[in-house]
């Protein structure tokens, strides 16, 4: 009954200062809407990697030559030698956590049809690659394991190449193309996939046998990867270590020294570009929370003001019988209850630049409960620590000066 | 034998000013009974604020008693000293103090917002009661801006009614007033203290104590005087006598 009072005597004194209430409040509805904002950007950004990552293949494990790449300047994967075939056949027959395995060599060149011609890569694989890959054909078919073997000169293409070599429409199965002038027949064409997060066009490829790559293109007997894929995505971190002691034991690496290879799942490499975003998330945050923090100093700059300029109102109130508590309940109230509209109006705020930012700006967003809730939740407590003090000194008054107060 | 409202016995206040004490009021009785018109003269520097202030329990005597309605003031805590003056005491200030843009009605539904025992209805039944009493029944949700000097003062007598105290404490309730709108006043005070309402009223003006029953000077921090007036003026006549204005 109290508390209803005081929480109307609150919210008229709002309502009797809605400009300055306003002004006051822009502080919160703007840092609201920017940290909402910010983490929709994070969050939308996050999302969208993962996304096209698992749409690469999610159980995908990759093995590369050379120690993972962090810390100190290290030769490039494909400058080291040490993945063989060998290696593939051993992981293939033993590795029993895996479902697909293949063996990549992959080298770049000119891609010929007559007088057309088209820069593209070549990639050295086994039929199990568009297993992996989780890619289909739209017309014709993969190479077998047979014409593997014999080192056939087939290829298949993707739809980049078909559109750059074969420009008049013509079907390109069954044609004969080029690759460094040496000949290939084209027996199947790749599903579209598009470009890849990193912007990397995923149909500009050709897939020939690993073994014509190697012998006929690259004249080389290593292998550039090795990319497998494992049972099940669950599976995936156990086949990565099942993978790495297979090799570490193929390779001769003694207890102490390091691996010679990487091997990798797609949920390590999704951690690693998360990381980046969240770095990014992180700092903008950060920034959007100061923000917070300058709006929350604002009321509390107001509710000085508004003390001071009410000190006589005040001293009446005490003079008719309102108690230091009520006093402080009620400008309280008056702080949280602008904070926390603040709140509100930041939120809608917030969410409204989300969908401007997506439909205007083609970012990706993605509004995160949590980020409300957390926001709301630092709005409330914004009004209740930078209320306090204003309120505090308000109930401290003297009714006798607070009357005399002019 | 009337009931004592107000029982004062050698009350005392000094205040400390560095290191030289201030004796405000320097050990007064005296005792004010139900119904009474009581004026409190005095000029500057006579301890009438100080009084005043312990009168209202704003303030707290250093020593001696000072009991209201039979409850004695001086152990109190800040918070029972609110309760005191939230149920007992009706307050007039001479600049009115009235919420700025809150309507009449409103503003005398104030005192009755922190007493937990009055409900929504009953507070605005009160409110409205007390607005008729002073002849502002008809103007409930005019806010001071709306209201001339008198009626203002009018919606303050208001407030102080509504919570049914014991005494209503005047504090140059007719300073900011012209003669014919202060003595409308002192009329209205007149009624209501025929209707038994206790009034004690502070002032330095001599013609106001001539409308009250009774006077107690004050000078140094001491009583000076402390007279029955047997001769009270109504100010209702007093009003009529004025050269009438035109308007």
């Amino acid at each position: 009954m109290r508390l209803l009072n005081l929480f109307k005597i609150a919210t008229k004194a709002i309502i009797l200062n809605k400009t300055r209430t306003l002004l006051t409040m822009l502080g919160i509805i703007i840092g609201v809407a920017s940290v909402i904002a910010m983490l929709a950007i994070g969050e939308g950004s996050k999302e969208s990697i993962r996304e096209s990552i698992s749409a690469m293949g999610s159980n995908m494990i990759t093995i590369k030559p050379g120690a993972d790449d962090k810390g100190a300047v290290r030769g490039s994967g494909g400058d080291v030698q040490t993945l063989t075939l060998q290696n593939y056949e051993v992981i293939k027959e033993k590795a029993s956590l895996l479902s697909y395995v293949t063996p990549v060599v992959n080298g770049s060149g000119q891609v010929i049809n007559g007088s057309n011609n088209w820069p593209s890569s070549i990639y050295g694989v086994n039929p199990d690659y568009i297993k992996i890959k989780v890619v289909g054909l739209q017309s014709g078919s993969m190479f077998t394991d047979a014409e593997v073997k014999s080192a056939s000169k087939v290829a298949v293409i993707g739809q980049t190449v078909v559109d750059n070599v074969f420009p008049d429409g013509q079907d390109p199965v069954g044609q004969m193309i080029r690759f460094n002038n040496i000949p290939f027949k084209v027996i199947g064409v790749l599903e579209e996939k598009g470009e890849n997060t990193f912007g990397q066009d995923q149909d500009d490829v050709v897939l020939a046998p690993y073994t014509t790559v190697q012998k006929r293109i690259l004249a080389i007997d290593h292998l550039n990867q090795i990319i497998a894929s494992a049972i099940s995505e669950d599976e995936a971190s156990k086949a990565v270590t099942q993978v790495t002691e297979l090799l570490r034991s193929e390779h001769k690496i003694l207890d102490n020294e390091e691996d010679d290879f990487t091997v990798k799942s797609m949920e390590e490499l999704i951690s690693t570009f998360s990381s980046t975003t969240e770095m990014l998330t992180i700092l903008l945050v950060a920034v959007a929370s100061i923000s917070l923090l300058i709006g929350g100093i604002g009321i509390m700059n107001i509710m000085y003001v508004s003390v001071k300029e009410r000190t006589k109102e005040i001293g009446l109130r005490m003079a008719v019988g309102a108690k230091g508590a009520d006093i402080l309940m009620q400008f309280l109230i008056e702080a949280i209850l602008i904070s926390i509209t603040g709140g509100i109006l930041g939120v809608l705020l917030g969410l409204g630049a989300s969908v401007f930012i997506e439909q205007f700006l083609g970012w990706p967003t993605s509004v995160a409960l949590y980020s409300i809730i957390i926001s709301f939740a630092v709005c409330a407590v914004t009004g209740i620590f930078f209320g306090w003090y204003p309120a505090r000194k308000a109930s401290a008054l003297d009714p006798i000066t607070a009357l005399r107060y002019e | 034998m009337k009931k004592e409202i107000i029982k004062i016995e050698n009350l005392k206040r000094e205040f400390r000013m560095g290191t030289e004490t201030v004796h405000a009021l320097k050990g007064i009785s005296f005792d004010i009974k139900e119904g009474e018109f009581v004026t409190i003269m005095g000029s500057s520097g006579s301890g009438k604020s100080t009084m005043l202030n312990i009168l209202g329990c704003l303030d707290q005597p250093t020593s001696g008693l000072y009991e209201i309605d039979g409850v004695s003031v001086k152990d109190l805590s800040r918070n029972e000293l609110a309760t005191i003056r939230n149920e007992k005491i009706g307050f007039i200030f001479q600049s009115y103090n009235l919420l700025a843009r809150t309507s009449a009605i409103e503003n005398v539904e104030l005192p009755l917002l922190y007493n937990s025992k009055v409900s929504t209805e009953e507070r605005r039944e009160r409110a409205i009661k007390a607005l008729e009493m002073v002849g502002l029944g008809e103007r409930l949700h005019h806010t001071p801006s709306q209201l001339s000097g008198g009626q203002q003062q009018r919606v303050a007598i208001a407030r102080s009614l509504v919570n049914n105290p014991v005494m209503i404490l005047a504090d140059e309730a007719t300073g900011n007033l012209d003669t014919r709108t202060s003595y409308e006043i002192m009329s209205l005070f007149q009624e209501l203290n025929k209707k038994g309402i206790t009034i004690t009223f502070v002032t330095h003006e001599p013609d106001i104590a001539t409308f009250s029953s009774r006077t107690v000077v004050l000078k140094d921090g001491e009583i000076m005087q402390d007279y029955q007036n047997h001769n009270v003026q109504s100010a209702a006549t007093e009003l009529a006598k004025l050269p009438k204005q035109d308007h």
